[in-house]
Formats: structure tokens, sequence, C-alpha cells
């Protein structure tokens, strides 16, 4: 296996629970580490993963403006899909993670960045949400429509659906 | 088994032994061998997959209590 044919992971990130984010990042790191090339493409309440924690998302219109005080996001802000309890559930199994030396989203999603994970935002859902392009993440590097996605994952050796 | 060097992963859960691992054998040279000590069960499993798609050689595991060392050969 030489590095210009490096097999290939493509994961679709739907979902914004925290849980099965930290799933999809468990799984592409370890690709990562077992010599993959990795694309994660974010949609829908994916892209809640990728935006910027601070500040406030400047959204174009009024329907979208209300969306996104609504649907925040932010990796800091997410929540699991079971036993939430208004937080409480969330703010527990954060705890336990710490505990146990997991890493936590926010580190998850750096790690993977620093070892070539490509992070792409779905430039559709972007417009649909009301997602302007300067509400991600600096390590979330480029925009693209489901093509890409399929180019990648025709491509690639495994494909999710999270 | 004798190894050149050690990378203590005890107490780190799954993908963080492996994670590590790939950062540590860059650090090796060819045909060295590399000690990972873990306590994560995962890792007998977990490690033998990521020999096998990095091409680097697994020597095998042996178990001390809760913990387990696994030995690799950097190949390339």
């Amino acid at each position: 296996m030489t590095a210009t044919e490096k097999e290939k992971l493509t994961i679709v990130m739907f979902s914004g629970d925290l849980d099965r984010a930290l799933a999809g990042f468990i799984i592409a790191t370890t690709a990562a580490s077992m010599g993959m090339e990795v694309t994660i493409f974010f949609t829908f309440w994916g892209l809640n993963i990728i935006k910027k924690n601070e500040g406030s998302i400047k959204s174009p219109g009024l329907k979208q403006k209300m969306f996104n005080l609504l649907n925040r996001g932010g990796s800091r802000r997410l929540t699991i899909s079971k036993f939430n309890m208004l937080g409480l559930g969330t703010r527990m199994m954060k705890g336990l993670m710490k505990e146990l030396h997991v890493p936590s989203l926010d580190e998850f999603i750096t790690m993977s960045h620093e070892m070539g994970v490509k992070l792409v935002a779905c430039t559709t859902t972007c417009g649909i949400m009301g997602v302007p392009d300067d509400s991600f993440r600096s390590e979330v590097k480029s925009l693209a429509g489901a093509a890409y996605f399929l180019g990648e994952a025709r491509e690639s050796k495994a494909t999710l659906f999270i | 088994m004798k190894a050149d060097q050690t990378l203590d992963c005890v107490g780190l859960y799954c993908p963080m032994p492996i994670v590590k691992t790939a950062e540590k054998i860059k650090k090796l040279k060819e045909g060295e061998v590399l000690e990972v000590i873990a306590d994560d069960k995962g890792i007998t499993k977990d490690m033998p997959a990521w020999c096998a798609a990095t091409g680097h050689e697994y020597l095998g595991s042996e178990q001390a209590g809760k913990e387990i060392r696994v030995y690799i050969k950097k190949t390339h």
C-alpha cells in the first residue's frame, strides 16, 4: 500500500446528538490512525457539531434567525440522544468521560483535524438552515454538495451514515 | 518479550491506545519493537487489526493481571 492509494472512509454526520457525534469521531480518528483517508460530511443537524461555540450565528432571514436561536449548536452545547433529562444526563455522561480519560467531543474534533480528517459542511443544508460560511470552527476547511460526497463515497472502502 | 520502546496506555479507552500507537510508531526505527501496555480489553483485537491495516507486524500479547502488553514490530 503506497501513500497515493490510501484506503478511504467517508462518513455522513446527519445527527447532532452528542453520543452519535462521539461515535463518528471515534471511528474517524481510529481510521486515520490506520492510515485511511477520512472525510466527514456534515449535513442537517450534524452541522451543529461543527458550529463555533463562541459568538452568534449571523443568519440571513428572520425565519433562519429564529431557527438558529432555537438550534444554536456548537460542540459544547450538544446533548445525548437518550436520558438527557434536561441536560442532567448529558452532564453526567461528560463527567464520566472525563473521569475515564476519554477525550471530549471538542478534543476529538481538534485531534481528527490534526490527523488529517477532512471536515466538510453541506452547502444545501447550510442554505436551508440559514448557516453562513463563517459559522463554523476553523477546522472546517470546505463546503460542498452531494456530488462531492458521492465522489468520495464511491472511492471509499467504507461509508457510514450517522 | 524484549521491546525497544514502551507506550503506557493504562486507563485509556478505545480509540486512544490506537491513536497513540500510530503516533509513537513514527518515532521508532525499522525493525524495532514497540510494547504497548493497556487495560482496555479491546486492545487484543484492535491491535492486530491496526497492524493488518498499516502493515506493521503484530508479535503477540501477554496478560499480567489487568494489564495487557502487546508487541508490534515496525516494518516500514
